[in-house]
């Protein structure tokens, strides 16, 4: 009844091409932003922004720029805290060498540099496909580490390998409180969710989502293969190159490679199948599922069952942690953004049945 | 020269505990098309698990039909709670249900017998053999020889399992088509009980072997991610390819650590493997005994 598309006619082709078709969908949308930006910044305390809000929007842009991969163009990838960890470090290595380089540009470069790392490891997927290629992105992830690791020069020869960031200073204002961070955080995610979203609607998407769907048939029909799964490579790892480098910054406050390791990308793939393959909405609810989960798994041990022993709670998170992701499979496996479609469905006939 | 065979010895033997985890996923994705992620996490399970019933006074040969009973039961119960409500499900749906598989596998192991780490004694010394060494001046360690020799009588027996009984055509038939397999009448849910099963006994002896040489702890999780290189250069699909695989992946790490790592600055270990899988891939996209799919539209 409240949630229907009646009367709202369609007159010029903008209309017809919009994100939002729908003038509910667009007040939602513009109520969230706007919580997004004003309520939040006014209420919320600092645990909220710096535990979890930041790395919540971190994580689903990473989200996303996986979901550009494996959602969109269908190659699935198990790098990405690896490509992320490019980001960091370049940005790192940029601020650091290139005197007088915003930060902005330097995380731009970031992503840049986790582009090109991305090509080169993403042209394997020409010849391979499947699980053997979702093995070969493990190359990558134990591969860059590695070299994080052990060639000096990234870590500017630091003892210890954990490097601090530099202060986030962008025109001359100082991003050092929590509400800050999140404030820039948000901002660069919701343009780049809004860019992915515009990407994945154009010819570029279309291109990507025929590969997935089957290369061959997108081959004849004029699609370069080759071009198409290596801009998908690129997008991505620019998506997770920024967004490792603000982990880096916004969230960690040290750049260090162990922060990108194995179940860092884990976690990641976990979001867009959980929150749903081919959506960006689906990203964002993956990774509020894939944060929040833990910390409220360990409030509700922590009051419901303070008398077990620690060990034992410790092992319980672990086991409803990966039951809760078998659960989800079983019922929606098409994830999360699957079900607010239903919901929407249902929505339109409430409160009526037919 | 003598040290070069002492280290490819070394390697060889080694492989061939990659090849047993290698064996588990194998198994699995013959007979399902499950990418099976939860593979090490049932390989630390059933150590933890034998090495509890030990601590718990069971004598050796008790604990080994306890402890395969157990996995057993486990690969049933995984087979019908995950796997039976995911038919027909995409395969990376299926693969990351595995992965959520193996959090709870790892939260059980640790909640049921503890955390800490523990050795395990199967009575076999990590010593080097004397009359090879005075033979041939190559130490070959004599309980790399007994895992080699463990690993090779499960390859034959699950090799003739698969191609002279009947539970093992009917596997061959599954995994060759999951529809033409049901419309002849084979219970496709059976089989899927049986393979799980199969893992979970494979999972058993990887467990022991890699539980002696390393110690029974969390770490040994990690030994799935030195099965995946094995993997994708034998084929996921072929078990003497996890066995070849195996063996070239422990022989060429090894190698590679000795006289490449001192330049690169050592640990080359954790990639080499994905490395050299990834530049076989090139040349050849399906491993070295995988099926060469046809795709057509």
């Amino acid at each position: 009844m409240f949630y229907r598309e009646a009367g709202q006619y369609k007159t010029t082709y903008e209309a017809d091409s919009a994100i939002f078709p729908i003038r509910q969908e667009r007040f939602a949308f513009w109520t969230f932003l706007v919580i997004a930006f004003v309520v939040v910044p006014l209420t919320a305390s600092p645990y909220l922004f710096s535990a979890i809000l930041i790395p919540f929007l971190i994580l689903a842009l990473a989200a996303i720029g996986l979901n550009i991969l494996t959602g969109y163009a269908g190659q699935l990838s198990l790098g990405s805290a690896a490509f992320m960890a490019v980001g960091a470090f370049a940005s790192y290595n940029f601020v650091l060498r290139v005197p007088g380089i915003p930060l902005l540009v330097a995380f731009g470069c970031g992503g840049l540099s986790a582009a090109a790392v991305g090509i080169l490891f993403g042209l394997p997927s020409l010849r391979i496909r499947g699980f053997y290629l979702a093995v070969a992105t493990l190359a990558a992830q134990f591969f860059i580490v590695w070299c994080l690791t052990k060639i000096g020069w990234f870590t500017n020869y630091s003892a210890s390998g954990v490097i601090t960031a530099q202060a986030l200073v962008i025109l001359g204002y100082t991003f050092d409180t929590p509400r800050a961070k999140y404030l820039l955080v948000l901002t660069i995610v919701a343009l780049m969710a809004l860019a992915a979203k515009n990407m994945a609607r154009s010819n570029t998407g279309r291109k990507w989502m025929a590969v997935r769907d089957m290369d061959v048939a997108a081959e004849v029909i004029g699609i370069r293969l080759m071009s198409s799964k290596l801009l998908a490579f690129a997008v991505s790892s620019f998506y997770c190159g920024v967004a490792g480098a603000l982990y880096a910054y916004a969230y960690l406050g040290t750049v260090e490679p162990e922060a990108y390791n194995l179940d860092l990308s884990f976690r990641i793939l976990f979001m867009i199948i959980i929150g749903g393959m081919g959506t960006i909405l689906g990203s964002f609810l993956g990774a509020a599922f894939i944060v929040l989960t833990p910390i409220l798994l360990n409030i509700f041990v922590h009051t419901f069952a303070q008398s077990l022993p620690s060990s034992v709670s410790s092992n319980l998170e672990p086991m409803v942690f990966g039951g809760m992701i078998i659960y989800f499979l079983v019922v929606e496996p098409h994830g999360l953004a699957r079900l607010w479609q239903i919901g929407k469905e249902k929505l339109r006939l409430w409160p009526f049945p037919h | 020269m003598q040290f070069f065979f002492e280290v490819l010895i070394g390697g060889l033997l080694s492989g061939v505990m990659y090849s047993l985890v290698a064996l588990g996923f194998v198994l699995i994705y013959k007979a399902s098309g499950v990418f099976n992620f939860a593979q090490g996490s049932m390989v630390f399970f059933a150590a933890l698990t034998f090495v509890g019933l030990l601590e718990k006074g069971l004598g050796f040969w008790l604990a080994l039909p306890a402890t395969l009973a157990v996995m057993i039961v486990l690969g049933l119960v995984i087979e019908r709670i995950v796997l039976r409500p995911l038919i027909n499900q995409p395969q990376i749906t299926l693969f990351m249900a595995t992965i959520g598989l193996s959090f709870f596998i790892e939260g059980l192991a640790q909640l049921m017998w503890g955390a800490n780490v523990r050795g395990l004694e199967l009575g076999i010394q990590d010593e080097p053999l004397q009359w090879v060494s005075d033979v041939a001046g190559v130490n070959v360690s004599k309980f790399d020889l007994v895992a080699a020799g463990i690993a090779a009588v499960l390859v034959s027996t699950l090799a003739i399992f698969f191609s002279r009984t009947r539970i093992g055509r009917a596997l061959r038939a599954v995994a060759d088509d999951h529809q033409a397999a049901l419309a002849v009448g084979i219970p496709l849910q059976q089989i899927w009980g049986i393979v799980w099963a199969v893992a979970g006994a494979v999972a058993l002896v990887a467990g022991l072997l890699w539980g002696a040489r390393n110690g029974v702890q969390f770490a040994l999780t990690f030994v799935a991610l030195k099965a995946l290189p094995v993997l994708i250069l034998g084929g996921f699909e072929s078990i003497p390819g996890a066995v070849v695989g195996g063996l070239i992946v422990g022989a060429s790490e090894k190698l590679a650590e000795v006289y490449v790592g001192p330049y690169v600055g050592g640990g080359i270990e954790g990639w080499f493997p994905y490395v050299l899988a990834l530049l076989f891939l090139l040349v050849r996209p399906e491993g070295l005994f995988g099926e060469k799919i046809i795709r057509r539209i």
